[in-house]
């Protein structure tokens, strides 16, 4: 039997196109995947031009080593995972099931230092609503405004989360192709749902990468603020 | 999606390349820049953000359906910001 019987669906002219297709089906999706994040970062950017010292004062005070740490991470991610799509397409069953572990492995990596993350903004009382001290802010010299940083401090969480939401997302959609490289059905003519998976993955490491600078980098830090 | 296979070569250099960006960023963050931070992040960002595009993605060897969507993405985020922007930033111009 031949490896391409069945492989192209009949309203399709050739594997090419149905590839370019499947590709271009990941793509459209995630141009729809910026507009969502774009409102987010939009409205930041409105309030962040506004209260310009408030946001620097309040990005100064977020754990820069664990949002670098955490980049680095995401982006070994990444590199785990086109090595994903390379194995796939190279005929490399082994090589393929030992990256989507390792990026699976990553992406929870990334949430062990989240939750370590959230935990250290409870203690230092960065939390709006639930433990946060006005006065401590009011009283810096020079002063920040209270709301103004809360206001930040609620992108930071909203930013955060829904890129989080889009990697619990990611994870399952890694642990199908777990399941079906097990099977057997990830092949080298079989290979377009790791690289559309693989798409959507570098998608939310990109939103990350601007996640770093615009939350975690806004302001100067000391050296002092390396710590976990 | 064209047929032949990138060298994973090219993978690691550009792993490499996105490490470095990283930690340029982040060390950058230490000078005082004063209100250049959030610029100087965002430059580093647009280039990691294409390495990853063009390399990770494989946009460099994809159809042009898939640039398609994706500057379709990018065109209609520079019109959410850019519209937006346009009414915030010249509010304080005219004081009605």
């Amino acid at each position: 039997m031949s490896t391409n019987r069945g492989l192209v669906a009949h309203h399709f002219e050739d594997i090419e196109q149905q590839r370019d297709v499947e590709a271009f089906g990941m793509w459209m999706f995630l141009a729809t995947e910026i507009l969502i994040f774009g409102a987010v970062f939009t409205a930041y950017t409105v309030y962040r031009l506004r209260y310009a010292a408030d946001f620097e004062a309040a990005s100064s005070k977020l754990n820069v080593l664990i949002g670098s740490i955490n980049t680095i991470v995401l982006l070994t991610s990444s590199l785990t995972m086109v090595l994903a799509v390379h194995a796939t397409r190279a005929g490399r069953p082994k090589m393929l099931m030992i990256c989507l572990l390792l990026t699976i492995f990553f992406g929870l990596t990334f949430f062990g230092f989240k939750a370590v993350e959230y935990y250290e903004d409870y203690e230092e009382a960065l939390v709006p609503g639930l433990r946060f001290d006005p006065g401590e802010w009011a009283e810096r010299s020079p002063p920040a405004n209270a709301g103004h940083v809360q206001l930040m401090l609620v992108f930071y969480y909203i930013m955060t989360g829904l890129h989080a939401v889009h990697m619990i997302v990611g994870i399952g959609l890694l642990t199908w192709l777990v399941y079906r490289a097990r099977r057997g059905t990830l092949t080298p003519a079989r290979y377009m749902a790791v690289e559309v998976v693989g798409l959507y993955w570098h998608f939310v490491d990109i939103v990350w990468i601007f996640l770093l600078p615009l939350l975690y980098l806004a302001g100067t830090h000391r050296a002092s603020d390396l710590h976990f | 999606m064209s047929e032949q296979l990138t060298p994973t070569k090219t993978y690691y250099s550009v792993f490499a390349a996105l490490v470095a960006l990283t930690l340029l960023t982040v060390g950058v963050s230490f000078f005082e820049l004063g209100n250049w931070h959030t610029t100087v992040g965002i430059l580093i960002g647009v280039v990691k953000a294409s390495l990853v595009a063009l390399f990770f993605m494989h946009l460099l060897h994809s159809s042009k359906l898939s640039w398609l969507a994706a500057l379709a993405g990018l065109f209609w985020l520079v019109i959410l910001m850019g519209l937006t922007l346009s009414d915030y930033l010249t509010r304080q111009v005219l004081d009605f």
